[in-house]
């Protein structure tokens, strides 16, 4: 059948099951946008800013699993999807970016919103393409699917000249069909017998084991794999930030988050602990701290997909190459049953000596307090998404998971700005469930254009802003790592978050005092709609545990109660 | 060729399959950037695949991270196939093409030298001949350092080509690129070898 390269892109998409676009039209990508209309199975959801089609289609493909797609034009709107681009590399996210680029004859003419986005996006896209022939557009549109889902998921954006998507050629329907075979891309699945066997037997000979899961413990759906590894070896179980909604919170085992403004007992129960396994995750920085002094007491059993983690920022003796949910398949069929009585009531005691999740008692209202009564309200079973800042700790921190991957926020790039735009491709995933996104008020700025793409979708997101009126981390490390040294902290220009809601015919909702905070909660949940609430939260309030950057657990530092 | 330290720096060679496109320098190349790994040299050329090209790099940078540099390539969608061969029995070559200032008075003892390092002369002028050499780095350091008193004028050099030895017994190295379990640990266990020795 004759097709222009416009419809061969539809085509692809529709047998890639993609439901969702987000995307926003300029001139090189016009021949691609003038079929789109002709594929009703494909929603376009038209965005304010590309950055919040490259976001949302991040946490799209978080919250669904399956890839998130996003479509720009030339130039700038090519580089506007970058930072999404970034995110999604960061944490591992399977998005397909399709950009316009001018005439194929134009390129490298300095053309009207010409840009090398294929070279612009080198470092932050796990593969890209510039298709300058329409009858190479179907193999390449299903190698990018194939090679951002597959092994550890990531970004691939495919540049397509503006005259390749209108040139006609013969599809081949048959043809498309065919698997992907590439030559140099084999992810790696089952791991090696003697690989497993090695890690079998340092988690049937340790005493004081835990488990670090991370975000390729969901990624991959291994949960139920994960619980029966800490349940039969009776292993705590400590998740990564990203690692979040791996493991329920409500579990006897669960051990919360370490790291920089982790809980404290699970930075100390990684230190103490004799064997540390490290499920789908990659020794993060904000983690390990001083990769020198970081967990000297253990050995480390290293699970992981990506060969080239493995070994990267902490040596490790045991490293088990394949993908999560095999080998966890594999271990336990070798883990032997057994219980750590003294290992999991020693890190009870951690929990009761370091109650790194009570909030002290205030006459402002606490951002500690909003994530906790709405974790309350909602049971634990809302999908959470986040900004990046102070509001994203408390909300990893009072959030109690219950469900399996119920948590988005930016851990690699930590993206200002996610916060809006995820929730909006994580309510497209998700219509039926209930979708909070905490924002600060420094983030919500950055993509507050999404607003008019929520109330446009009427996706009934619940957007929560920890309002003090600052960049609260920024004034955190100010007041405690630069003598409080302030300095372009403060925002005093905030708009009135409430009227700029109602400005989109959004609800909104404000609240200033914590007697107030149930019933705001409850009215916000009841409204069908979307619902912005303005939480104004004291300003002077730093997050902790807190281990400064680069420090060790030695450094840990813990708010007096 | 054992990993060699300048200044701190690590020194390792790498041997790479990839798919004969265009960009794929520029991935590579970007990925030497962003982990901070400086191309020491590097030599690419055809291969005995149509498609395929073969580079031979020596990178350069901290230890730990130029020590994790072929995993990395290895993830390249077009890298079919990435060998650290820093610690292995291999054979390397180095081909530099020096001009060396020679004057009536200097060209015989200029060309003489030549002789004796096996080094042909592949150009002569009035003030300058022109002499191509073969062999390891250090062989074409030393010419250098010993055309010094006669003036070098220009320098140029391919960087190193660098293949692993045939195996003397059956059972040795394998070239073919099919099986990807074998090369990913090929590299894992690449950094437990001895010191080997050209």
């Amino acid at each position: 059948m004759i097709k222009t390269g416009g419809q061969i892109v539809c085509e692809a998409l529709v047998r890639e099951g993609v439901d969702v676009i987000f995307g926003l039209p300029g001139g090189a990508i016009l021949p691609l946008y003038s079929t789109l209309g002709s594929y009703p199975e494909l929603r376009h959801v038209l965005v304010r800013h590309e950055e919040g089609a490259s976001l949302a289609a991040d946490g799209y493909a978080r919250a669904s699993g399956k890839v998130g797609v996003c479509m720009a034009t030339s130039g700038p709107g090519a580089t506007n999807l970058i930072t999404g681009l970034a995110t999604a590399m960061m944490d591992s996210a399977p998005i397909v970016a399709i950009t316009g680029q001018v005439n194929r004859g134009a390129i490298g003419s300095d053309a009207f919103q010409e840009t090398d986005i294929t070279g612009a996006t080198l470092p932050v896209t796990k593969h890209n393409y510039l298709v300058m022939d329409t009858r190479d557009l179907a193999a390449t549109i299903k190698e990018a699917f194939h090679i951002a889902r597959t092994g550890r998921p990531g970004p691939v954006l495919i540049d397509i000249p503006r005259d390749v998507q209108a040139a006609e050629i013969e599809f081949d329907e048959a043809e498309y069909d065919k698997p992907v075979s590439l030559r140099g891309y084999n992810p790696p699945t089952t791991a090696d017998e003697d690989e497993v066997a090695a890690a079998a037997k340092l988690i049937n000979e340790a005493e004081r084991p835990v488990i670090l899961a991370g975000h390729g413990v969901i990624i991959s759906r291994a949960f139920n794999e994960l619980r029966e590894l800490a349940e039969n070896a009776q292993i705590p179980v400590i998740t990564t930030l990203l690692g979040i909604s791996a493991f329920p919170e409500d579990h006897v085992l669960s051990t919360g988050f370490p790291g920089m403004h982790g809980m404290a007992y699970s930075s100390l129960a990684l230190d103490q602990a004799d064997l540390i396994v490290n499920i789908g995750a990659r020794f993060d920085d904000r983690i390990t701290g001083d990769t020198k002094r970081f967990a000297i007491n253990s050995k480390k059993i290293h699970i992981d997909i990506d060969p080239a983690e493995i070994g990267k920022n902490i040596k490790v003796e045991a490293p088990v190459l394949g993908d999560v949910r095999a080998v966890l398949n594999q271990l336990n069929a070798k883990v032997t049953r057994t219980t750590h009585t003294e290992w999991v009531q020693h890190i009870e005691h951690l929990k009761a000596e370091h109650p790194s999740l009570r909030i002290r008692e205030s006459d402002d209202l606490l951002g500690q307090q909003v994530v906790k009564a709405i974790s309350d309200a909602t049971k634990g079973d809302a999908l959470v998404v986040t900004g990046v800042g102070q509001h994203q700790m408390w909300a990893a921190q009072h959030y109690q998971f219950k469900n399996a991957n119920s948590w988005f926020t930016s851990g690699g790039l930590g993206t200002m700005g996610y916060e809006v735009p995820a929730a909006m491709g994580a309510q497209f995933a998700h219509p039926d469930k209930e979708v909070w996104t905490f924002a600060g008020d420094g983030g919500i700025q950055m993509t507050l254009s999404e607003f008019a793409t929520i109330a446009e979708n009427k996706l009934p997101v619940k957007i929560a802003i920890l309002n003090n009126n600052m960049l609260g981390m920024i004034t955190q490390w100010q007041d405690m790592v630069f003598n409080k040294n302030f300095y372009a902290n403060s925002y005093t220009g905030n708009p009135d978050f409430v009227k700029l809601a109602e400005a989109y015919g959004i609800k909104g909702i404000s609240v200033t005092s914590e007697n107030e905070l149930d019933g705001a909660i409850q009215e916000a949940r009841d409204h069908p709609g979307p619902v912005v609430l303005d939480f104004v939260i004291r300003a002077e309030e730093n997050v902790f545990p807190m281990i400064p950057s680069g420090q060790s657990v030695e450094q840990l530092i813990e708010e007096s109660l | 060729m054992a990993e060699i330290m300048i200044n701190g720096l690590a020194r390792r060679t790498l041997v790479a399959l990839v798919e004969n496109k265009p960009g794929v320098l520029a991935r590579i190349a970007s990925l030497f950037r962003r982990r901070g790994i400086n191309i020491a040299s590097l030599a690419v050329g055809a291969s005995e695949h149509m498609d395929l090209s073969r580079m031979t790099f020596v990178a350069e940078g901290d230890p730990s991270t130029v020590g994790h540099i072929a995993k990395h390539l290895d993830k390249l969608i077009e890298v079919v196939e990435v060998s650290d061969i820093t610690d292995n029995n291999v054979v390397w070559r180095e081909l530099a093409m020096v001009r060396v200032r020679a004057t009536q008075e200097s060209r015989a003892r200029v060309i003489q030298l030549a002789n004796i390092f096996r080094v042909s002369i592949v150009d002569v002028g009035a003030e300058a001949v022109t002499m191509e050499i073969t062999g390891d780095t250090s062989k074409i350091d030393s010419m250098i350092t010993l055309m010094q008193e006669f003036g070098v004028e220009q320098v140029m050099r391919t960087g190193r080509v660098a293949m692993l030895r045939s195996a003397l017994s059956q059972g040795g190295e394998d070239g073919e690129y099919g099986d990807q379990n074998q090369i990913s640990s090929n590299i894992n266990t690449l950094e437990g070898f001895d010191s080997g020795s050209v």
